[in-house]
C-alpha cells in the first residue's frame, strides 16, 4: 500500500519549511492583552469600566496628593501658600501638619528629650524578634530574646533598673530550682516548686530587695508615667505586649479545651465562649469602669495595664480556638503514634502534636495578631490617645482645625505597612514550613 | 494475657494520687476546680465588699425608671419619657439593624469581589486585590471616621439643594445625598390599613398617605407566603424533571410570579405612593433620613467584613478541584453554569463555617458605632443609662449578656444551616 502510494504521489517534500513567526495575534503584549483583558466581550467591558474608574479616581487623588504642601504652620496659612501657587479653589493636600504634629502621632507626649529610648526599645525588640523569625540568623542572637522584656520595659517606662532585674531573677530562681531540684524532689515536686517559690518571691522578696538595692546604688533612667504615652508608640506597646502573652494563653486554653480532664475542659469552654461573645469595646469599658470592682477596696493599677491585660485575654481566647482547630486537624494517628512511644502528655504536646497543629494554624494567629494590632485603635474610647485619638486632637487644635484627610491617610498608611507585613511574613512561613511534596 | 500476674493487692496510698492514672485525673480536676473557685469567691466578696462600701446595692430596678434622654434613630416608638428597659430596647434593634443590613451588603460585596479576584481578566483581579487588602489591613475604626468623614464633609449642605443651588438631587429627583444623611422615597399608602388622616390642601379635602406597621406586616406576610408557594413548586419542577427528563417550562416565571404578584396587588388594594423628599426651607420633609452615622457604620462594616468574605469565597473557590471544572467543560456546561451547578455547591460547604464567624465579627464589630454616634445598645445600655444611673456592673453585665446570647443564637441557627448542607459522610 505504501509502496503504491510512494509511487503515485505526484509531489513529496523533501526539506522542511522555515518556522513561521506566530501570528501577530498570538504573541507578545498583543496576546497578553487578548486574554487577559479581553478575552470576551464581557471582559472587555469590565476592563474599559475598571480602567474608566481607576483613571477617574487617580486623576482626582494624585494631583492633590503630589502638589501637597509641606512646610506650613497652620492650615489656613497652608491655604493661602495654596492660593498663590495653584489659584483660589485648587484642592490640595497639607502634608505640613505630619511635619508639624509627627511627634505626637508617634511618641505622645513622650518627652521629647527621651525619644531615643522609645526607639532604642524599639531596635532591641527587632533584634530580638528576628532571630525567632528567621531561621538563617546566627543562633546565639537568641540570647537577647528572653532578656528583651525587660530591656523594653526598662527603656520605655524608666525608673530604677532594680525593678526589673528583681523581677528576673525570679525567673532565674524558677529555673534553678526545677533544673537542679527536679532530680531531688522529683519531676513533679520540682515543677509545682519552680512555679511556687518565684511567686511568693515576687510577692513578698521582688519589691523590697529593689527598693533596697535602689536606695544603695540608685542607677535608672527618669520615670515616664504611661499616661504619657502615645500615638503609634502606644499601639505597638498594646499590641505587642498582647500578641507575646496571649500566644501561651491560648496554647494552654486549647490544650484545655480538647482536654478529657471534665472541669478544665467545660471552664476552657466556658472562658473561650463568653469573651468571644462580647465585643472587644465592651471589655475595655469593663476593664476600665468594673476592674475597680473586682480587685480588693484601694487597688488602682494603670489604665494601659489593665487595657493590655483585657486585649491580650480577648485574643487568647481567639488563638486558642485557632489552635483547637489546628489540634482538630491532625490525624488520630499522630496522638496513638505518642501514646505507643510511652511519651507522656505533656511530652507528647511539646514534641509531637503541638510542632505540628502551630505549623498548620500559623495563618489563623497572624490573622489573628493582625486583628488584635488593628483592635489597638479601640483604646482611644477609653481614653488613651492612640494615632486615630491624636488626629481628633489635632483637628480640634485651632492651628489645624478641619484637617481630615492629611491625617487618616497617614494613620492608614501606617497600619497597613505593619499588618500587610506581617500577613506576608505569615505566607513566607508557610511556604518555608511545607513539607509536603506539591 | 494469661501470663498476666494479679495485680499487687496493697492498699491504697496517698501517693498513688499523684503516680497512678488512674488517679491523677482526678487530683488534677480537683486541685483546678478549688483554685477556679477560690478564684471566684475572691472576685465575688471584692464586689460585694466594694459595692457596699459606696453604697450601691445590686438591682435591675433601674430599667424601669423614666430615662430622660432623647434617641435620634428609632425604630419602635420611644420619647424622653420612656423607660431606660426601653431605651436598652431601641438600641438592640438599631444594632440588629445595622448587624442584618451590613451582613447582607457584606455577603453581596464579598461574593462578588471573592469571584472577580479569580477572574482571568488582570485589570479586574489587581483592583479586588487592592480592595481586600486595603481594608483588611487597615482598622475598621478608621474606615467608620473615614466615611463618616466622607458623608459629613464631602457632601453638600441641604440648602445648596434649593432652586439655583450648586447640588441636586439623584435616581429621578428622589435621592438626596446630602452632609444631613441621604434622603430616600418612602412608601406610604392612601388606604392604610392603620387609617389615614384628612388635610386641607388648596380647599380641597385630600388623603394624607401613612403607613401602619399593620401594612408592613401584611406585605411581608406575603412575601413569605410566596416563599414558600414558590419552594412548593420549585420541588414539584424537579419531581417533574426527575421523573421525565423534561423541567416544566416556566418555571422559574412561575415562582417569580408567586412572589411578586400578590404583593403588587396588595400594594393597588392599599393605594402606595411614593413619599419623596422635597426641600423645604434648611431641610428636607418627605421620605426616609438615612443619618450620616448609619451610613457611615453600615458601609464600613460591610466593606471592611466584604473584605474578609471574598478572601473565604476565594479560598472556598480554589479548595473545589480543578478537574471539577474540566469535568464540567468537558459535559458542555457554560462558565457560568459551571460556576453557579458545579463550584459554588461544593465550595459552599468549605466557605460556610468561616463565613459564621465573619457574621459574628460583624454583629460584634457593630459595637464601634460609638465613633460616629450612632445609637446602638453599648451607647444607650451600655453608655446613656450606666452614666445617668451609676449602674455600671447592672448595665455591663446587661449588655455582655445581650451580646453573648445574640452570638450563640446566630452560630446556633448558622451551625444548623451548616449541618444542612454539610458533605453527608458515611
Amino acid at each position: 500500500m505504501s509502496e503504491t502510494h510512494a509511487h503515485s504521489a505526484a509531489y513529496v517534500r523533501r526539506e522542511m519549511l522555515p518556522q513561521e513567526a506566530p501570528p501577530a495575534l498570538e504573541t507578545g503584549a498583543v496576546k497578553w492583552l487578548r486574554e487577559n483583558l479581553f478575552s470576551s466581550w464581557l471582559n472587555g467591558i469590565l476592563t474599559v469600566v475598571s480602567l474608566a474608574f481607576i483613571w477617574l479616581v487617580l486623576s482626582s487623588i494624585l494631583p492633590w496628593v503630589v502638589q501637597g504642601i509641606w512646610n506650613a504652620e497652620s492650615l489656613s496659612e497652608c491655604r493661602e501658600i495654596r492660593d498663590q501657587l495653584y489659584g483660589e479653589g485648587h484642592e490640595v493636600a497639607c502634608w505640613a501638619v505630619l511635619g508639624d504634629r509627627w511627634r505626637q502621632l508617634l511618641f505622645g507626649f513622650y518627652p521629647p528629650e527621651h525619644y531615643w529610648r522609645v526607639v532604642l526599645a524599639l531596635v532591641v525588640f527587632l533584634a530580638a524578634i528576628a532571630p525567632v523569625l528567621f531561621e538563617s540568623l546566627p543562633r546565639k542572637m537568641l540570647i537577647l530574646t528572653p532578656l528583651a522584656p525587660f530591656i523594653i520595659f526598662f527603656l520605655l517606662w524608666g525608673g530604677t533598673i532594680w525593678g526589673p532585674l528583681a523581677v528576673l531573677l525570679g525567673f532565674v530562681i524558677g529555673w534553678a530550682i526545677f533544673t537542679y531540684g527536679s532530680p531531688v524532689v522529683g519531676n513533679l515536686g520540682g515543677t509545682v516548686l519552680a512555679i511556687l517559690v518565684p511567686i511568693l518571691y515576687w510577692l513578698f522578696i521582688a519589691g523590697p530587695i529593689a527598693s533596697g538595692l535602689g536606695a544603695i546604688l540608685p542607677i535608672g533612667l527618669e520615670f515616664v508615667a504611661s499616661d504619657e504615652f502615645g500615638g503609634f508608640m502606644l499601639s505597638f506597646v498594646i499590641g505587642i505586649a498582647g500578641i507575646v502573652l496571649s500566644l501561651p494563653i491560648g496554647i494552654f486554653l486549647a490544650l484545655g479545651r480538647q482536654s478529657d480532664l471534665f472541669i478544665i475542659n467545660k471552664f476552657s469552654v466556658i472562658f473561650i465562649e463568653v469573651i468571644r461573645g462580647v465585643p472587644l469595646i465592651v471589655w475595655l469599658f469593663t476593664a476600665s469602669l468594673l476592674l475597680n470592682y473586682f480587685l480588693p477596696p484601694g487597688t488602682n493599677f494603670d489604665l494601659m495595664l489593665r487595657v493590655i491585660i483585657m486585649v491580650t485575654l480577648f485574643s487568647s481566647a481567639y488563638i486558642a480556638e485557632v489552635i483547637r482547630g489546628g489540634l482538630a486537624a491532625l490525624p488520630r494517628g499522630q496522638y496513638e503514634g505518642a501514646d505507643s512511644l510511652g511519651l507522656d502528655y505533656w511530652q507528647s504536646m511539646r514534641l509531637i502534636i503541638l510542632p505540628q497543629a502551630l505549623k498548620i494554624s500559623i495563618p489563623g494567629i497572624v490573622s489573628t495578631f493582625i486583628g488584635l494590632f488593628k483592635d489597638t485603635t479601640l483604646v482611644v474610647f477609653i481614653g488613651l490617645l492612640d494615632p486615630i485619638g491624636f488626629s481628633n486632637a489635632i483637628r480640634a487644635s485651632t492651628e489645624w482645625n478641619g484637617i481630615y484627610w492629611e491625617l487618616f491617610i497617614f494613620i492608614g498608611l501606617c497600619f497597613f505597612v505593619c499588618c500587610f507585613g506581617m500577613s506576608r511574613y505569615s505566607q513566607y512561613l508557610e511556604r518555608k514550613l511545607r513539607t509536603d511534596h506539591r | 494475657m494469661a501470663t498476666m500476674t494479679d495485680p499487687p493487692s496493697e492498699g491504697f496510698r496517698i501517693s498513688q494520687l499523684i503516680y497512678d492514672t488512674r488517679y491523677r485525673s482526678i487530683t488534677i480536676q480537683v486541685v483546678a476546680f478549688i483554685l477556679i473557685m477560690a478564684g471566684l469567691v475572691w472576685l465575688v466578696d471584692n464586689t460585694i465588699h466594694n459595692l457596699s462600701v459606696l453604697g450601691k446595692d445590686f438591682n435591675f430596678g433601674f430599667l424601669g425608671q423614666r430615662s430622660g434622654y432623647d434617641i435620634n434613630q428609632r425604630l419602635v416608638e420611644y420619647s424622653n419619657n420612656s423607660t431606660h428597659g426601653r431605651a436598652a430596647l431601641v438600641g438592640i434593634l438599631n444594632t440588629l439593624l445595622v448587624a442584618v443590613l451590613g451582613c447582607i451588603t457584606a455577603t453581596v460585596l464579598g461574593v462578588i469581589a471573592g469571584v472577580l479576584r479569580l477572574s482571568n481578566n488582570w485589570v479586574i483581579s489587581k483592583l479586588m486585590t487592592v480592595y481586600v487588602e486595603g481594608f483588611r489591613n487597615i482598622p475598621l475604626l478608621l474606615w467608620i471616621i473615614v466615611i463618616f468623614a466622607v458623608m459629613t464633609e464631602g457632601t453638600p449642605q441641604p440648602r445648596d439643594f434649593r432652586e439655583g443651588g450648586t447640588a441636586s438631587m439623584i435616581a429621578f429627583e428622589s435621592v438626596a445625598v446630602s452632609n444631613r444623611g441621604i434622603y430616600i422615597p418612602n412608601i406610604v399608602f392612601t388606604r392604610s390599613l392603620g387609617g389615614n388622616e384628612t388635610a386641607e390642601v388648596d380647599g380641597a379635602t385630600q388623603v394624607v398617605p401613612a403607613a401602619a406597621p399593620v401594612d408592613w406586616f401584611l406585605v411581608l406576610a406575603l412575601i413569605v407566603g410566596g416563599v414558600f408557594v414558590a419552594r412548593f413548586i420549585e420541588r414539584k419542577a424537579t419531581a417533574t424533571q426527575e421523573a421525565t427528563g423534561v423541567r416544566p417550562p416556566g418555571t422559574f416565571w412561575k415562582k417569580l410570579g408567586v412572589i411578586v404578584l400578590p404583593t403588587l396587588i396588595l400594594f393597588v388594594i392599599l393605594g402606595a405612593t411614593l413619599d419623596v423628599p422635597r426641600i423645604g426651607g434648611f431641610n428636607f420633609t418627605g421620605g426616609i433620613q438615612l443619618r450620616n452615622s448609619l451610613i457611615a457604620l453600615w458601609f464600613a462594616l460591610s466593606l471592611y467584613t466584604g473584605a474578609f468574605i471574598a478572601e473565604i469565597v476565594r479560598g472556598g473557590i480554589l479548595a473545589v478541584s480543578k478537574g471539577q471544572t474540566e469535568a464540567a467543560f468537558a459535559l458542555g456546561l457554560r462558565p457560568s453554569r459551571t460556576m453557579n451547578l458545579v463550584i459554588l455547591p461544593q465550595a459552599m460547604r468549605v466557605i460556610i463555617p468561616p463565613l459564621i464567624s465573619q457574621y459574628l465579627n460583624l454583629t460584634k464589630n457593630s459595637s464601634l458605632a460609638i465613633a460616629v454616634g450612632y445609637m446602638d445598645v453599648r451607647s444607650t445600655l451600655g453608655g446613656i443609662t450606666i452614666n445617668q444611673t451609676g449602674r455600671e456592673l447592672e448595665g455591663m453585665l446587661l449588655l455582655g449578656l445581650f451580646y453573648l446570647v445574640t452570638s450563640l443564637v446566630i452560630s446556633g441557627a448558622l451551625n444548623l444551616y451548616n449541618n444542612s448542607v454539610k458533605l453527608k459522610e458515611r
